[in-house]
């Protein structure tokens, strides 16, 4: 056993402090008083901002994983908490998507510090410090069964943010995410399931240097990516997400968009480039890339078709998780010494950011457009340019980035997967990646058309919203537009501390 | 590799198999959000059963069973416990919410 | 002999109980089924000899989930649906059998020798000063594990009580409940709960050492909390008063609090100190099944459904 995998490492704590800070947080929210709550959960995502660009930092510099041995027991009697350079870059996304959403959030869901006790402001800050909290323990778990513990914290605060609204449509919505979920997570326990019966044991780095090609694994692992598929909603069981995500009150959809599919999503990453033989994969990762080729055509084509904004923004969700899943058989058929050195590994990853950043802007600015004219109908968004100028830019900003126009994190994103592709003579997942860019191209300017047009009669502004919230929107934006200007090469960061790579 | 012997943790173990199959299938087929419901919960039963038997099978040190297995179950007996509170909690107020809009509705 | 009889007889109850549950058409017989199926299954735990997680099937995965569940049925109207066809429901049909198929291959061709933990957690047990192996695991190689699960708990209380009417936040938990202040009830109830609560407490003391602990010890008080609220002779305290809040908190504050001071006293997170570890433990425990008995309990209450101070 390699022993610098196997102990603590300086700055460890720091794991520890990603996943507990966030618990505190919730367990001071529902004890201090009520006009502190928002004050709560600011600080504490502030204070967890600062633990995720440590944890980088401490990654860089090391040029290594962050280890911690929770109670000081060694894997695979113990758990161990483990940040790579991927996980760190997800969770400093997480940390700074969550705390730009709070600022926009602050004051929202009837929040009114002199009133008394209210129940939107309570469950939304208490969830958004939770989901905070369990995507960090997906990022550094090491244990399957710890990681399915974090899975379950992720639905449980997930799902009540869908229903915040309470009413019928989005508490059926709620409804048949949860079913989807929880079938999902039982998939995925009974994969942990085999995998203790063949191995006994659940920590991934030790699995990796154990693994053989044995039917077990694979059935294993088989069982755990079709549950965590129905989480990361990839097509075709993707059906619980546009009436989920489109009816959560816009700051939740933000979160559940960005970042909460992701999550399952990394969980994927990892069984299929650490824990599955190098060699096994590549059947299976074909037919992942042709679910995510289908998500791409389907969902974009769905979102084509529809009227309110809210709902557009989430078919367009469908679509983009479905770039996800062409890492899957480009990175597997790159011939770069180890996946984590090809150009799609760092493509899929940039498409993972530069999404998050761009559907959070998007959907709040859906929310603020709401607000401002009172509706979410794409056919009466005449003038919008003029009465919500900062929306509307925030708007075609994140856009830009959706649709893979340069500069923008989406640019690169698919420009690094169209170079994968066609430098693997694999052409037809190009054309997937040129016609879902054509398609989003479409669906996008259904909305920025009538937005930027003069109309004859100019709609009115009907509320006022607070300019920190529309800055707070703009500034995800210009997030997913900057990623746009990191090289476009494979980024060594990304390949730190990689389990496969690291164990021979 | 060899065929394992027909005791009691096999028989279990075949029986989680078994149970696995049927859960699954109600989770898929059926309409009705409660008995899918309890569909996710006999699925449930059968992964912790297939626990059961890996945790029977590594019986040693002086332990009836491996008890990392068995203390998984605990803590998953727990988690599906409150998985299914908050679905029952959930489908209880959409039909609270059904039945005032057929109130409104008649009215 | 006999004893492979018995077993194959259970095995052929559950899956004939499972397979009832799933095919019957009137949803209140399928919870009966799913209720006996909990039964069966604490059978079949007992039988594989993992005393610990036969009291927990016994005491939540049967018992207070079919009373949720049964609390439900009341409540919903029964829902005819169209059946599936035919085309579609074999194929499902192939296609859960091919997992089961798969999950048998693997539970007959097992890896030998089995894979087992066992010898590591029986030379690593005694400096944490605990008897019971799976109290071992669950407090000290797992125990962010069961931290985790602490908070999963509340967070399911807490999505529960988002499903509140905004005009009863802040309620009693539950829909208004006519008391019962005389009859067979209240009667029962003032016989039962302290011998219930005794043995509540008895089953978390013992579960240091031997089969039991905390959950399965809390899901008993919790019973007997709920029994108390039916029979009248207690009222579920409003979801908004701070002192409920605190005794919902105490366990995961006392576990992350002995957890973070085992940092400078341990060397690290969730580690205790050896000379400490059992009274610590136990500390964290009896925190851990007072929360976890109050969160089970309002669970199965629901969320308030009645505004503050309107009460029966």
């Amino acid at each position: 056993m390699t022993p610098g995998l196997m102990a603590t490492t300086p700055g460890g704590l720091l794991l520890v402090l990603a996943v507990v800070v966030p618990v505190i947080g919730i367990l001071a929210l529902w004890l201090v008083r009520w006009r502190a709550i928002e004050w709560v959960a600011i600080a504490t995502l502030a204070i967890n901002l600062v633990v995720s660009l440590a944890t980088l930092q401490a990654v860089r510099a090391s040029d290594a994983s962050l280890v911690y041995l929770v109670g000081g027991w060694m894997p695979p009697l113990g758990l161990a908490l483990r940040a790579d350079g991927i996980a760190a870059v997800m969770m400093v996304m997480t940390g700074a998507i969550v705390a730009v959403t709070a600022l926009y959030a602050r004051g929202q869901f009837g929040f009114d510090p002199h009133g008394p006790e209210r129940r939107r402001p309570m469950v939304f800050w208490t969830m958004l410090l939770a989901i905070t909290g369990a995507l960090n323990l997906i990022f550094v778990g090491e244990d399957l069964f710890n990681l399915y513990v974090a899975l379950e914290l992720l639905t449980f605060a997930a799902v009540p943010l869908v229903s915040l609204d309470g009413s019928r449509d989005t508490l059926a919505a709620a409804l048949r995410y949860l079913v989807f979920a929880l079938a999902g997570s039982v998939l995925y326990l009974l994969g942990v399931a085999v995998v203790y019966g063949a191995y006994g044991t659940l920590d991934l780095v030790v699995l990796a240097e154990m693994r053989g090609a044995d039917g077990a694994l694979l059935l294993a692992i088989a069982l755990m990516t079709a549950g965590l598929i129905a989480k990361t909603a990839l097509f075709p069981l993707h059906l619980w997400l546009p009436p989920a995500h489109a009816g959560a009150p816009a700051a939740a959809s933000a979160i559940l968009s960005a970042l909460v599919v992701k999550g399952s999503f990394f969980l994927i990453l990892g069984l299929w480039f650490d824990l599955l033989p190098p060699g096994l994969g590549a059947i299976g990762a074909n037919g992942l890339g042709m679910l995510g080729a289908g998500a791409v055509i389907v969902g974009s084509v769905l979102a084509l078709r529809q009227e309110r904004l809210k709902l557009l923004v989430a078919y367009s969700t469908v679509a983009q998780i479905g770039y996800l899943f062409l890492v899957f058989p480009l990175a597997t058929g790159s011939e770069a010494a180890s996946p984590f050195a090809s150009l799609a590994w760092t493509g899929g990853v940039l498409q993972l950011l530069a999404h998050a950043f761009a559907k959070a802007a998007m959907f709040m600015a859906a929310g603020l457009v709401y607000e401002a004219i009172g509706h979410d109908r794409i056919a009466g968004f005449k003038g919008l340019g003029r009465i919500a100028p900062i929306t509307v830019l925030t708007m075609t900003l994140a856009s830009v980035s959706l649709m893979g126009l340069p500069p923008s994190g989406g640019f690169s994103a698919k420009w690094l997967m169209l170079s994968a592709a066609l430098g693997e003579g694999a052409w037809w997942w190009a054309v997937v990646i040129l016609a879902g860019g054509l398609l989003a191209a479409g669906y996008v300017f259904r909305i920025l058309v009538p937005a930027f047009s003069t109309p004859e009669a100019p709609a009115e502004r009907k509320y006022p919203v607070a300019p920190v919230r529309e800055c707070a929107a703009l500034v995800l934006a210009v997030i997913a537009i900057l990623i746009g200007f990191l090289p476009l090469a494979p980024w060594p960061l990304l390949a730190i501390g990689r389990i496969a790579q690291v164990s021979p | 590799m060899s065929l394992a012997p027909i005791d009691a943790a096999t028989l279990y173990g075949l029986t989680g198999a078994v149970l696995v199959g049927i859960g699954l299938y109600g989770i898929v087929l059926h309409e009705g959000f409660i008995r899918r419901l309890l569909a996710f919960n006999l699925l449930g039963g059968g992964v912790f059963l297939l626990f059961g038997v890996i945790a029977r099978r590594g019986a040693g040190a002086g332990f009836s069973g491996d008890p990392v297995p068995q203390a998984l179950v605990i803590t998953g007996v727990v988690v599906a416990f409150c998985a299914t509170a908050l679905a029952i909690t959930l489908i209880e107020r959409l039909a609270a919410e059904d039945d005032a809009n057929d109130g409104d509705g008649s009215s | 002999m006999l004893d492979l009889a018995l077993d194959l007889l259970i095995t052929a109850l559950v899956i004939g109980v499972a397979l009832w549950t799933i095919r019957t058409r009137d949803d209140f017989a399928a919870i009966v089924g799913f209720v006996a199926y909990g039964l069966l299954l604490t059978l079949a735990w007992a039988r594989l000899a993992a005393y610990d997680v036969a009291l927990t099937e016994a005491a939540i995965g049967g018992g207070v989930t079919g009373v949720i569940l049964l609390r439900a049925s009341v409540r919903l109207k029964p829902v005819t649906t169209a059946r599936t066809p035919i085309g579609v429901r074999v194929l499902v049909g192939l296609l859960c059998a091919v997992i089961s198929a798969g999950l048998a291959a693997v539970v007959l061709l097992p890896v030998s020798p089995p894979p087992s933990l066992a010898a590591d957690v029986r030379s690593h047990l005694a400096s944490t000063g605990l008897g019971n192996p799976i109290a071992g695991v669950l407090m000290a190689y797992r125990a962010l594990d069961t931290f985790l699960e602490t908070v999963v708990v509340l967070l399911a209380l807490f999505g529960a009580w988002s499903l509140t009417p905004d005009r009863a936040w802040g309620g009693r938990p539950g829909a208004p409940i006519p008391t019962a202040s005389f009859g067979p009830l209240p009667l029962f109830g003032r016989l039962l709960i302290p011998i219930g609560v005794v043995i509540g407490i008895y089953i978390v003391w013992v579960g240091a050492d031997a089969p039991g602990g905390k959950f399965q010890g809390a899901t008993i008080l919790a019973a007997m909390w709920i029994l108390a609220m039916m029979a009248g002779l207690t009222e579920a305290p409003p979801i908004g008063r701070w002192r409920l809040r605190l005794l919902l908190a105490a366990g995961p504050i006392v576990f992350v609090a002995v957890g973070v001071a085992g940092i400078p006293l341990a060397g690290s997170f969730l580690a205790y100190p050896e000379a400490l570890a059992k009274p610590l433990i136990l500390l964290i425990e009896v925190a851990l099944t007072l929360s976890i008995a109050a969160t089970l309990g309002l669970l199965v209450a629901g969320p308030p459904e009645t505004a503050p101070g309107t009460e029966l």
